[in-house]
């Protein structure tokens, strides 16, 4: 498996039947790496003879190198492995002579070049394989047509066309050109299954020898000819605006250029980044508010009177609370308390924009890339056409990604300066930087009846800026006759936006750890109290089901057993148990913790996992494995608070990720079955909060119900 | 600005800078090793890891004054061509997801490991803890510390 260095290999020529008679070439301009169609009609591009490409996934030359595309931005979720791999597989290619090329922005040839709601898999899963098995069935035309034998006679394997009867075979590279005079099938028909020779198997992440080398660039890594580095002042806090500033000192410092104004921001650009950090840190800027500026003790407040009132509009109302509370034989009231969380992935936050008379180059770190586009298109006026977006692989994203704010920003500076520039935020901007998960307030109410059967459930919840601050369908919906969730939404200055397994990454906390006390309450064991529920909901459903109880009770009943429940542990180890629903897939987990001292230690996780097909077992295991120990650090840890508008955690000093040291050791199992995968970039996270939380109630009696876990305070 | 001479991977570099730019910057932008990572910039991270006088250090936080004193492996100096042990068990366990705090984590293990060739999982946690991986590869960094210890980083 080789990855190709994307500004020599860029040839790609789109439409076989343009390559007949070479007359028209179309393809990706070389020295763009935006990927930008232009019309090429250069001979010389066709060095090693006729390539075939019978869409934008697959280019095949004459000298036998396979190039398969990645169309979608690598956060990290493995999608530059993953998507290739679907192509791969149908294409029947040997994976190690493959060379997989990030492609750019390019949505006249790729659907969907985004990375967000664990969907790249899910809505590729056909139409990558497609791209792979079209080129395979007019490769072994070619083949047939070659020996003129039928094309019945031939089978494929590992890059060869082989004619079974007689043994003859042929390589790929020597079928490109006579496969790119061939018509385009429209119709071709996807492997089996029981065929799959990579679909399933363990593969390496394509970019690894380039990342434990360091040659890996990422988009913060992005260097060009007369590029300026800039850093930017922005207004310190939420709710403040620009009111003056002075540069004198700042244009004094050695390698600064230009000072720049761009709205409420100021610009310092500079020949190195550390010019540009020096060159903004002496910049004497004044602030003033701009509205009033917020404080998390206020959004609290602001919470706890919000979840006391019902809405006109309930996200869902199934049977009748009130009447069911009015009656119920026990009642349970539990209110859960979400922080604000920054997304902080390594890289922080940059972009490339090279804003020129004849067009706009982008390039660098992006989950929307088409939405960077549009968003210069907009600020600049600029037709989309005359805008490339180049794809870096990216230090993570988290959600953060998905804003182009910092694209578009970019993009702005470079157009004020008149020179290609970088825009480097430092770790303090990126905190500052808002779009954070949203902080809430999640306050519910549980009726038992005198049976012990849960009969009714209503949930009151509210979070800022986050227009539906709940999962209104997730379980137990369905599984509960009198079912009712209101979501109210608080305005803020501070900025919200996705963060990994939106709103499932905290109101799975909230279910599962609820569920954990009702079971407790009913004396229930917290894992048979669920499977009963699932029959619930499969037997006599209230309302719309969403999930699929077998699939649920399946993985519910496997985490269990991988963890060993019910079997009582020693040396002060205590179990507790997760479940969560999202994105398709399903996944549950069992937490061994221990306190000492209110010192958590959690020691191992197991977990089951439901995702349909796995693609790739190396990299659905390290999403699920990252997942797990990501969420449990947040569980943990994380907390961003807001004071009269600032960030008051401004780096990792203060913003705790977790270390090594807390890291527990993760066990994973798939359900194996073929059904069509489902995401998986996310659902690990949320059940692992409750899991563990669910733990430290069984060592402690102490129930968490505010994350970050203190157990210091107050349950 | 002022000439700085910097031994990095074995090569000597004379350099025209400001006396307080950290050493990270002066990879970076001065001498084009950027695989050495920006984090933090406050030394809580470990992304900028590299090797002075063969102790793991962050780069973000020594400015290029005192980084002339000694000498500085930088990721693209551990091997030629990825065959240091470290970058070996790094490839063989699958570590990376994102990968970009993985040149500082390989750093940070292959510091260790010259000190301790057979470490244990106490050990990794204390010269570990300083290098931050937000895809929390931690599972896959320990079991493949524990394999580059198995296959001998002098073997």
């Amino acid at each position: 498996m080789k990855t190709a260095n994307l500004k020599t290999s860029r040839r790609s020529f789109l439409k076989s039947t343009a390559l007949a008679g070479g007359a028209l070439l179309l393809g990706f301009d070389p020295f763009l790496s935006g990927g930008s169609i232009v019309s090429l009609n250069d001979s010389s591009a066709m060095t090693g003879g006729v390539s075939f490409q019978p869409n934008a996934f697959i280019r095949i030359g004459a000298d036998g190198i396979i190039t398969i595309m990645a169309p979608n931005p690598e956060i990290g979720q493995g999608v530059k492995t993953s998507l290739p791999l679907l192509v791969a597989e149908e294409l029947d290619v040997d994976w190690n002579t493959v060379q997989v090329e990030q492609a750019g922005l390019d949505t006249k040839n790729f659907t969907r070049q985004s990375a967000g709601g664990s969907g790249s898999i899910r809505s590729s899963w056909k139409s990558f394989r497609k791209a792979g098995a079209t080129a395979r069935k007019m490769l072994v035309e070619a083949a047939a047509g070659t020996w003129n034998v039928n094309v019945d006679e031939c089978y494929t394997e590992k890059g060869f066309v082989i004619h079974k009867p007689s043994g003859q075979k042929l390589n790929y590279g020597n079928l490109a050109e006579k496969a790119s005079k061939l018509e385009v099938p429209s119709n071709v028909d996807l492997k089996d299954p029981k065929e799959f020779t990579l679909i399933g198997k363990r593969i390496p992440n394509v970019d690894n020898r380039k990342i434990v080398t360091g040659k890996m660039d990422f988009g913060i890594d992005t260097k060009r000819e007369g590029m300026l580095y800039a850093m930017v002042a922005r207004p310190p806090a939420f709710g403040k605006k620009l009111k003056s500033f002075d540069d004198k000192a700042s244009l004094s410092v050695p390698g600064v250029k230009k000072v720049l104004q761009a709205g409420n921001k100021i610009a310092v650009l500079a020949t190195s980044t550390w010019s540009a950090k020096k060159g903004r840190d002496a910049l004497k800027i004044e602030w003033e508010d701009d509205s009033k500026l917020d404080n998390t003790t206020d959004h609290l407040e602001a919470f706890a009177k919000l979840t006391t009132q019902k809405t006109d509009k309930p996200k869902r109302n199934d049977g009748d609370v009130d009447n069911t509370f009015a009656n119920a034989a026990k009642i349970i009231e539990s209110t859960f308390i979400a922080p604000f969380l920054p997304h902080a992935p390594m890289e922080p936050m940059n972009f490339f924009a090279d804003v020129r008379d004849d067009g706009v180059e982008l390039y660098g770190p992006t989950q929307t890339p088409s939405s960077a586009r549009s968003g210069v298109s907009k600020l600049l006026n600029i037709p989309e056409e005359k805008i490339t977006v180049g794809l870096s692989r990216m230090g993570g994203g988290f959600g953060r990604r998905l804003q182009s704010d910092y694209a578009v920003e970019a993009a702005e500076i470079s157009s004020l300066a008149k020179a290609p520039v970088q825009v480097i935020w430092t770790r303090e901007d990126d905190m500052q930087g808002g779009f954070y998960r949203p902080a809430g307030m999640y306050a519910y109410k549980t009726a038992l009846d005198k049976n012990n059967e849960l009969i009714g459930w209503q949930l009151n919840a509210a979070a800022i800026n986050s227009g539906n601050a709940s999962r209104e369908n997730s379980f137990p919906a369905g599984a509960v006759p009198n079912f009712r969730i209101d979501s109210h939404n608080l305005e803020s200055k501070v900025t919200t936006g996705p963060w990994r397994a939106p709103n499932h990454n905290f109101i799975a906390f909230a279910e599962e750890s609820l569920l954990d006390e009702i079971a407790h309450a009913a004396g229930k064991d917290p894992v048979a109290f669920r499977l009963e529920l699932l029959d619930k909901a499969k037997a006599s459903p209230t309302g719309r089901v969403e999930y699929d109880p077998e699939r649920y009770k399946t993985v519910i009943k496997m985490a269990a057993e991988m963890g060993n429940w019910g079997k009582k542990t020693d040396n002060g180890i205590y179990k507790g148990f997760g479940a969560h629903f999202s994105f398709g897939t399903y996944v549950a987990q069992v937490a061994e913790v221990s306190v000492k001292n209110n010192k958590i230690k959690v020691h191992k996780v197991f977990c089951a996992v439901d995702c349909g097909q796995v693609v790739n077992l190396n990299g659905a295991e390290t999403q699920v494995e990252g997942a797990i120990i990501d969420g449990l650090g947040v569980a943990l840890y994380g907390e961003l608070t807001i004071e009269n508008g600032q960030a008051v955690q401004k780096n990792f000093n203060a913003y705790n990720l977790i270390r090594i040291s807390d890291a527990p050791d993760v066990e994973v199992k798939f359900i194996e079955n073929n059904i069509d995968p489902m995401g998986l970039g996310e659902p690990g996270l949320p059940p692992i909060a409750p899991a563990v939380c669910n733990a430290i109630f069984a060592a402690t009696g102490k129930r968490i119900r505010k994350l970050p876990v203190n157990l210091a305070n107050k349950a | 600005m002022s000439v700085f001479r910097l031994n990095v991977n074995n090569q000597s570099f004379t350099v025209n800078v400001e006396a307080d730019t950290p050493l990270l910057w002066v990879l970076r932008d001065e001498l084009n090793l950027r695989g050495t990572k920006f984090g933090c910039g406050i030394a809580q991270c470990g992304a900028c890891t590299v090797h002075f006088n063969g102790n793991a250090v962050r780069s973000c936080s020594i400015p290029v004054s005192v980084a002339e004193k000694g000498k500085i492996i930088t990721i693209e100096g551990l091997s030629k061509d990825g065959s240091h042990p470290v970058q070996r068990a790094w490839e063989e366990t699958d570590v990376p997801q994102c990968g970009y705090c993985q040149a500082g984590q390989i750093m940070s293990a292959a510091a260790l490991l010259s000190k301790k060739p057979n470490p244990s999982d106490a050990d990794i946690d204390a010269a570990m803890s300083g290098n931050i991986c937000r895809c929390a590869t931690y599972k896959r960094i320990r079991k493949a510390i524990h394999l580059a210890a198995e296959k001998g980083v002098n073997k």
